[in-house]
């Protein structure tokens, strides 16, 4: 005799069994058929993030980097955002700049690392910097592509109703590029961390990045583990806080979104 | 008769895209005086969408004139409101910040806006929906909305393009009587497209039955009904049968089989 469970519960517990499942087998083969050198063993892990958790070594180092990370999301998507605007409204100006975009599009954004490191130094503003510069471009072009394909229909008939540029702009054209852009800043989170971490990575004693290389400096792989189990929580938070801001700000998606799954 | 409002001079539009040219109207001439209602009637692609865009001055005519109160179109028509064949409601707004968005742009009071808003949804029967996103009503409804958000800014001359065509015949019904009486009061001038040969006669002061592609005016016919004639009981009327009928026969004898 058996309740049937309701669908959330079965497949959250699939994942959980998952999850359980590959932890015990990288446990298992630990050791035995790969060696604890190179993949350390989660029990290690546990060990390693509860002493720096313990020491405040790890909250510390996170704390920089979300920092780094929070910061270089904020002005690069601020950036992108205004940017993507102003070209998709102007052709003119999008056609002028079309060059120097393609130029930059093509560029790795951690190729620029040397260079803020130049400009900046090898403090906070670089990690900063990196990423910005990589969210940036993610947001301007998901911005730009969302004002673009606002309906010209649409604002036709705005016009036809009287509505100046400003109108056009704040009731229909920021509106429907609202989803693109939420669009760039979800798929940029992981950069922006990229940004960071590559930056400390490069040059930092502080910060996750320097705390993975310095792991991998005294071969303490459960160290390195420890490290990327940060980055990926500090990851998964930073696209809490942007889905969050998602629902908040597009209520009409949430309505859409529960008619499509009734 | 009043003076001629809208004024079509041997009016020809070709769309040039890059695979194909098509001519959607082709020398047409007509004249709306102030508070006439006209419909626009003819197969589909015969360029009926094509003249509204026109008159609200989206698109300009590759031969001949346009003008509008005297004046030739050269910008967008800012005296006319358009109720485009997509109803083109602002998906992140609800009914009623829909029907809002022409007064917001005139700068109107929050509480006059309120009312005035109220009373549109009343006359459109979308009480109870003013908080519901356009994603999630009906056809009907979001043309129900639409026309809210058309008559909310009580524009001089309204352009219609097949409002009512996702209505049930009841709703239809309402819907027509409720136009025809508010533009008699507020004396609008209505270009009103349909594809529905009925309801051109039964709305129409006027009836402009266009041919196919490219379209050209293949009749214009004066309704024989009287200006405050009533909707619910035309089937019955002799003048309107003839007319339907005859309009009828016109459109089997001219119509063409298009490949
Ligand atoms: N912006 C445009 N660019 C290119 N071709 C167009 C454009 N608008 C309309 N056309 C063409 O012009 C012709 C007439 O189009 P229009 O939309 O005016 O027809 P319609 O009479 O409104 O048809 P329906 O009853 O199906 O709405 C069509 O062949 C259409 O493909
Ligand atoms: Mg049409």
């Amino acid at each position: 005799m058996s309740i049937p469970l309701p669908a959330f519960a079965r497949r959250w517990g699939a994942q959980v069994l998952l999850i359980g499942g590959l932890l015990v087998l990288w446990q298992i083969l630990s050791g035995w058929a790969i060696s604890d050198f190179f993949v350390s063993r989660p029990t290690d892990i546990f060990a390693s993030i509860v002493t720096s958790t313990l020491d405040g070594s790890l909250p510390f180092n996170a704390a920089i980097t979300a920092f780094e990370a929070l910061l270089g999301f904020a002005i690069g998507g601020l950036v992108g955002i205004v940017l993507g605007v102003a070209l998709g409204r102007s052709r003119a100006l999008s056609d002028l700049l079309n060059p120097l975009v393609l130029c930059f599009n093509s560029l790795p954004k951690v190729a620029l690392a040397p260079l803020f490191i130049l400009w900046f130094g090898i403090g906070l503003n670089m990690k900063v910097a990196l990423s910005a510069a990589t969210v940036f471009f993610l947001v301007f072009l998901n911005t730009y592509t969302g004002v673009r394909s606002v309906s010209s229909e649409l604002i036709a008939i705005l016009r036809l109703m009287g509505a100046n540029q400003r109108h056009v702009l704040t009731k229909v054209v920021l509106p429907s590029a609202l989803t693109w852009v939420f669009t760039g800043l979800r798929v940029s989170v992981p950069y922006a961390l990229i940004g960071a971490v590559v930056g400390e990575l490069f040059a930092s004693n502080r910060g996750l990045g320097a705390m993975l290389a310095q792991a991998q400096g005294q071969f303490d792989t459960a160290g390195v583990f420890a490290a990327l189990f940060a980055i990926t929580m500090l990851s998964l938070l930073l696209n809490a806080v942007v889905k969050i801001a998602e629902t908040r700000m597009m209520p009409w998606q949430k309505q859409a979104d529960e008619q499509a799954t009734i | 008769m009043t003076a001629p409002l809208i004024v079509f001079t041997g009016v020809s539009k070709t769309f040039e895209t890059a695979r194909r040219t098509v001519e959607a109207v082709r020398d047409v001439s007509f004249t709306a005086s102030r508070s006439e209602f006209i419909t626009v009637v003819g197969p589909s692609g015969c360029g009926k969408s094509t003249l509204l865009n026109m008159t609200a001055g989206l698109f300009h005519p590759t031969k001949g004139l346009v003008q509008y109160d005297g004046m030739t179109l050269t910008d967008l028509n800012p005296r006319t409101g358009y109720m485009t064949q997509n109803d083109h409601l602002l998906p992140w707004r609800d009914v009623a910040g829909n029907i809002r968005v022409p007064l917001e742009i005139a700068g109107m009071a929050k509480r006059e806006m309120a009312d005035r808003v109220a009373v549109l949804i009343e006359m459109v029967g979308l009480t109870g929906f003013e908080r519901v996103y356009p994603s999630q009503l009906s056809g009907g409804m979001k043309k129900r909305a639409a026309l809210a958000r058309l008559l909310a800014y009580d524009p001089e001359t309204l352009l219609m393009d097949e409002p009512f065509a996702a209505l049930d015949a009841q709703l239809r019904l309402k819907m027509q009587t409720e136009l025809r009486q508010l533009c008699r009061r507020l004396h609008k001038t209505v270009l009103f497209v349909t594809h529905d040969l009925d309801e051109a006669v039964a709305l129409g002061d006027r009836i402009l039955l266009f041919s196919g592609r490219p379209g050209t005016i293949y009749q214009s016919i004066v309704s024989p009904l009287p200006p405050d004639r009533d909707l619910y009981h035309l089937r019955r009327d002799p003048d309107f049968v003839r007319v339907t009928g005859d309009l009828w026969d016109t459109l089997a004898s001219t119509s063409t089989v298009e490949a």
